[in-house]
């Protein structure tokens, strides 16, 4: 008795972990592959360097992780960051048609002041964004849209509507390169996610986001310049945006401005939403994020693997969407589960229902947002 | 005496929320022609009593029964087109709709399925005008103040069932707190409507924090407590006392013993001097100086003014003129940050949406104002932030004592007490409260004005707002009272001050 | 939460029935934003007609030309127009374009049907499909936009599954519908364009003058309050994502006949046209304000940049996205300075 209330307890503590759903998610794809590719978990060496399924997953989906990461902050300040996909492809194309000029394409400065110049721009887009919601107080959708529309016009003005192909031996480390038998581009991955992590919860700077997204006003009346935070995360959002760019454009050592990113807007914030950071702002979860982003890389390499034509790859997406929302979604949950089950579900906030009974008032007030919102 | 049969009828209604019973086999009656008053504490189930009864919540038990009819009400429609209409406390109309429009829509005058507008213009002006408003029906409802946007509100659910002649017009006319953003002549007006609906046989559900209001304009009354019903009355049968002890369930006491409390006549040093501080459309330039230890309170008719001072001095709006020094010093108040620099705390009236962030926990929300000024570079260490939650949980009893709790799930109370823990952490020197008492429990009320005492013996400002003038009275030094978004006086406070004297001031204008 | 915008410390209640200001009364004015565009619109013809009066631009036939190149989207905007209105989004249209070009070239090339059969059917799926979003969005309270970026997947992902390749339609009534014209004396207007303008008209006419068009307004405006005053929300909300979806099949059906082919990759990308019509038409993308004859003319201005490249003859196409961005930019930071002034 005693035991198998405790177990159900612990489980029940483990299904209400903010990461439980996405893991679990993830464990489920990669198990659909055992099947069809028995040797699906193997990890080979040739060549000094690791091969494998789970290697290529991370590899390939590197570039969402990383624009799905900047996202996961701008989504927690309440705000969304539609002009990441154009970012992209601003920075390739900076970065390769500056490489393309030079007349030593391999040499480091060159790559390297290239590649700063991507990012540059990348900061600047994403200071023009922060400058429009945070200060100008335009809706985050539309102000990113003005970057999303104008901004592919931008990068092909730059590449001059052309596919700039560019051979560079240390612009293809970033993208396509290995480093300790591992793709270069997973270190990039595990940096940035570092670094963003160290960022928010080392400092106070999580708080904050999630305190503005969470309530602007009454963020703004504790004082918390939230103008800046805003900015800053979109600037953030923005760099990560152009690393992906230069990582995509390194891997086929080539610059598209047409084609570059294109929906990896929508790819990262449905990670980010995979990853149980509401798309209405306040709390977020950097690890859900990864976790969502390589649910997505999964599934396409999932429909490869089990032979399903890849150009259904976009219904399972869609398929994904649906799923995921709707199970977020309190009032699915109430109607195809119960109320029951969906009221579990929703006092995931950690108040026990003992306390919710002691405290009529907090329960009611609690009650109708279910209903409502 | 035989008694006319009641128009409505809710026998043995049972609601319940997750974890709790919300309503527990209630019973309301509703005669035609009468005003009937739902009292009750807040969480005493009047507004879920309400809610069930327009179809905003569906029924886990009990009946409805309207005109001798049983009747499931699913939604706020199928209560309107049952005949019931309903005015919130918030004004829900379309602000980018004309005004004209927000009274008709829905049931806009129609032939051959194409909106007659000049009629719809046409009927909407004589209901207007009937009822004696200066109303541009044609301009967007946006353009009109709260006030008269809440007026174009009562007279769209007075129009229910009207229009086209279908339906059976409105039998039910529930006002939920209508009158709580109305100043005295708008109120007035307002009751003269009621009174005239009651003798055309509307049976009127009334809902007001405002005692005298009730007594004003209501025949009858039912009293709620935690969602039980505690008794039916005719309001001639029964006196403010007997209502108050309905309603709290207990004697009168725990607030009295504040009226012992000796007010320190010595207050300290200048802290805030404000000099001809003022923002158009919000308060007329004043003067005002706040000493160290004072407890300052503002008294005035909601809309008067109040909280537009307090906003000034805490710089959520920026003035236009005049300025402010404290501690001798000159602070800009441009924005929160300059205020909250100079050792200034506020605590917002909306605690919900100018104060909780209702996603965070306990602990995010009080270390916050600490931390925003503290810059995001530097994180309060973890043990010295730990200590300081702990510390001021303890301290004020905030409950579930469980820094891990998320906020939003608080009770009101509660959540007052994480406001104030946030900015006590900051050690304020001034501490603004912009109705801290409203719409928490009375126990939690008596806890709030005691800290406040004893915040200011320990020689914090305290700028304290409220509605009720006797809670004024027991806390303040000097009283400021304001009128018409102006400072018009200001008060020593002693033995020969009466809440009378105060609202002779308001309704005067002046001093004597 | 727009309930909120009106708070009581916001309003000066001493003035209820004051009359504002002229000047102010003007910028307040909901149809200035329309009146802007109509104007920028106007101005950009006269700079085209100053500068390539040699080229033959004072041609009538340029300025019908405008409705025969732009038909599509502006069925495709006026769908939109129903969404923004009603305060939400939908990113699915150009996929649903790409997808009713696909499936109408499938049916008709492969399929062997006649298009009088096609039609209602291709009709049918896309207001089906936008009534299972909008039944999505309402039913499940799950935000326009994640749910119409589903759609977006979904049917460009249907348009793959149909065919990777591009169809090309030979249908013989296809081609002779495509190529009809309708004399004005002065021009000529293809069947897309005259359809498109009927679309408009009683676009127009559902919008001011039917209970549901005011609805759309209502929930636009303010939703929790639209359901409290007892308006069927949730019937309404379903409904202009239907519309929408129905117009976006409308513009597909446009798009075939105007480019006489179905592809998998037709029409990406045109949910941002759609949008930046609607935006530059003076609608608010917060909802409940602006006009549809607002989008007519942000179609028309976008049509114009379109066909002054064209003439420029320099200019790569490129730029057309670059202009329409930065005539975004301005439109948009307008709105906001005037909503702005109002509220002050």
């Amino acid at each position: 008795m005693t035991t198998s209330s405790t177990t159900s307890s612990r489980w029940r503590a483990l299904t209400r972990h903010h990461l439980f759903w996405p893991v679990a998610v993830l464990v489920l794809l990669l198990l659909v592959n055992v099947p069809f590719t028995p040797d699906f978990f193997s990890v080979r060496m040739a060549d000094g360097h690791l091969y494998g399924s789970l290697v290529s997953i991370v590899l390939f989906g590197s570039p969402l992780i990383l624009v799905a990461v900047g996202m996961t902050l701008v989504i927690a300040t309440g705000g969304i960051d539609l002009s990441v996909g154009a970012v992209v492809a601003i920075t390739g194309a900076l970065a390769c048609s500056y490489i393309s000029d030079q007349h030593d394409q391999g040499a480091l400065s060159g790559v390297l002041l290239a590649m700063g110049l991507g990012l540059l721009a990348a900061v600047v887009c994403g200071l023009w964004n922060g400058f429009l919601v945070a200060r100008m107080g335009i809706q985050p959708i539309i102000a990113t849209l003005i970057i999303m529309v104008a901004g592919r016009g931008v990068a092909q003005l730059i590449t001059d509507g052309q596919i700039i192909t560019i051979n560079s031996e240390p612009y293809k480390l970033i993208g396509g390169g290995y480093w300790l038998t591992l793709p270069f581009s997973i270190f990039v991955v595990a940096a940035v996610v570092a670094v963003t992590v160290a960022l928010t919860r080392r400092t106070a700077l999580g708080l904050l986001v999630e305190a503005v997204g969470g309530n602007a006003e009454a963020s703004r009346l504790v004082g918390i310049r939230s103008r800046r935070i805003k900015i800053m995360v979109y600037m953030f959002c923005a760099l990560c945006a152009g690393i992906a760019g230069l990582m995509i454009s390194s891997n086929t050592s080539a610059a598209d401005g047409n084609n570059a990113g294109l929906w990896i807007e929508l790819d990262a914030i449905l990670a980010v939403v995979i990853g149980g950071t509401s798309l209405l702002g306040g709390r977020f979860s950097i690890g859900g994020t990864v976790v969502g982003a390589l649910v997505i890389q999964t599934l396409t390499t999932t429909i490869y693997t089990i032979g399903v034509p890849t150009q259904t790859n976009l219904v399972f997406k869609a398929a994904v969407v649906i799923v995921v929302c709707l199970l977020q979604s309190p009032k699915f949950r109430a109607k195809v589960f119960g109320a029951k089950f969906a009221a579990r579900f929703a006092a995931k906030g950690g108040a026990k229902p003992a306390a919710a009974t002691a405290d009529p008032a907090a329960a009611t007030e609690a009650a109708p947002k279910m209903e409502v919102s | 005496m035989a008694e006319p049969r009641p128009v409505l009828e809710m026998a043995g209604i049972v609601k319940e929320f997750p974890g709790v019973r919300a309503l527990s086999d209630v019973d309301f009656r509703l005669f035609p022609g009468e005003i009937h008053a739902l009292m009750g504490e807040n969480g005493a189930g009047k507004s879920t009593l309400i809610k069930v009864l327009t179809g905003v919540y569906s029924l886990d038990g009990g009946t409805i029964t309207l005109d001798g009819r049983s009747v499931r009400i699913a939604s706020p429609l199928q209560a309107q087109q049952a005949g019931i209409s309903t005015v919130y406390q918030e004004v829900n109309l379309c602000p980018n709709l004309s005004v004209a429009e927000n009274i008709f829509i829905g049931r806009e005058p129609t032939r051959m399925g194409r909106i007659q507008w000049k009629r719809l213009r046409r009927e909407a002006a004589e209901l207007v005008d009937r009822l004696g408003l200066d109303i541009d029906v044609s301009a967007p409802l946006s353009s009109y103040p709260l006030a008269v946007q809440q007026l174009v509100a009562i007279v769209r659910s007075l129009n229910t069932g009207a229009g086209d002649g279908e339906g059976p017009g409105t039998k039910v006319l529930i006002l939920d707190e209508p009158t709580s953003s109305l100043d005295r002549d708008e109120v007035l007006q307002l009751f003269a409507l009621m009174r005239r609906l009651k003798e055309e046989g509307v049976a009127i559900l009334f809902v007001s924090h405002f005692l005298d209001q009730i007594y004003e304009v209501c025949d009858r009354m039912t009293v709620l407590r935690n969602g039980t019903l505690v008794g039916e009355h005719m309001v001639s049968d029964l006196d403010q006392v007997g209502l108050v002890q309905l309603m709290l369930g207990k004697a009168m006491g725990q607030l009295d013993e504040l009226h012992e409390h000796q007010l320190r006549s010595d207050a300290g040093d200048t802290l805030v001097q404000a000099d001809g501080l003022g923002r158009t459309g919000g308060i007329a330039p004043f003067d005002l100086e706040i000493r160290k230890g004072e407890v300052i309170g503002l008294a005035g008719l909601l809309g008067s003014g109040r909280t537009e001072l307090a906003r000034l001095l805490f710089g959520a709006d920026q003035p236009d003129t005049g300025k402010v020094t404290i501690g001798g010093r000159r602070v800009s108040m441009s924005a929160p940050n300059d205020a909250i620099g100079a050792g200034v705390a506020f605590c917002s009236e909306n605690r919900k949406s100018e104060g909780l962030v209702p996603d965070l926990t306990v602990r995010e929300n009080i270390i916050l104002a600490l931390q925003a000024s503290r810059g995001w570079t530097r994180p309060i260490p973890v043990a010295q932030r730990d200590e300081l939650v702990a510390k001021y949980i303890k301290a004020l009893d905030i409950r579930p004592a469980n820094p891990e709790a998320r906020v939003g799930q608080l009770s009101g109370g509660n959540q007052q007490k994480v406001l104030l823990a946030r900015w006590l952490i900051t050690q304020p020197k001034l501490l603004i409260l912009d109705e801290p008492t409203r719409g928490i429990d009375i126990g939690a009320k008596a806890e709030i004005q005691k800290l406040v005492v004893s915040l200011s013996e320990e020689g914090m400002s305290v700028l304290y707002i409220a509605a009720e003038l006797e809670e004024v009275l027991r806390l303040s030094h000097t009283i400021g009272v304001l009128r018409d978004r102006r400072l018009v006086a200001q008060i020593a406070n002693g033995p020969e001050i009466t809440t009378s004297r105060i609202l002779e001031t308001i309704a005067s204008g002046e001093h004597q | 939460m727009s309930a909120t915008t009106q708070s009581p410390t916001a309003s000066d209640s001493r003035t209820p029935s004051s009359s504002p200001s002229r000047a102010a009364r003007l910028l307040g004015d909901r149809r200035l934003p329309v009146a802007v565009t109509a104007l920028l619109f106007l101005l950009m013809y006269g700079g085209g007609l100053a500068r390539y009066q040699y080229y033959g631009f004072a041609e009538p036939q340029v300025f019908l030309n405008l409705f025969i190149d732009n038909g599509y989207l502006l069925v495709a905007a006026v769908g939109v127009t129903f969404v923004i209105l009603s305060g939400g989004i939908d990113l699915s249209v150009g996929s649903m374009i790409g997808f009713t070009t696909m499936f109408t070239a499938w049916l008709v090339e492969r399929q062997g049907l006649p298009l009088l059969v096609v039609v209602p059917m291709a009709l049918a799926v896309g207001a089906f499909g936008g009534f299972l979003m909008g039944y999505v969005i309402h039913n499940f309270e799950i935000q326009p936009f994640i749910v119409t970026l589903a759609g977006l997947f979904l049917f460009r992902g249907l348009c793959l599954v149909i065919s990777k390749e591009s169809i090309s339609i030979s249908d013989s009534t296809v081609s002779s519908m495509a190529q009809a014209q309708a004399s004005l004396g002065v021009g000529f207007l293809s069947i897309g364009a005259i359809v498109s303008l009927v679309v408009l008209a009683v676009a127009f006419y559902v919008l001011h003058y039917t209970r549901f068009g005011r609805r759309v307004y209502a929930i636009g405006g303010n939703e929790q309050s639209a359901m409290l005053m007892g308006l069927p929300q949730g019937g309404t909300k379903i409904a202009v994502y239907t519309v929408s979806g129905f117009c976006s099949a409308l513009a597909g059906l446009l798009f075939t006949l105007y480019i006489q082919s179905g592809d998998p990759l037709h029409a990406t990308g045109m949910e941002l046209d759609a949008i930046a019509a609607v935006v530059i038409g003076g609608t608010l993308l917060t909802g409940g304000s602006g006009y549809v004859l607002g989008t007519l003319f942000g179609v028309l201005v976008l049509g114009l940049i379109k066909s002054i490249i064209q003439f420029e003859g320099t200019l790569s196409s490129w730029w057309t996205k670059i202009a329409t961005g930065v005539l975004l930019c301005t439109f948009i930071l307008v709105q906001r300075f005037m909503t702005t002034r109002k509220k002050a």
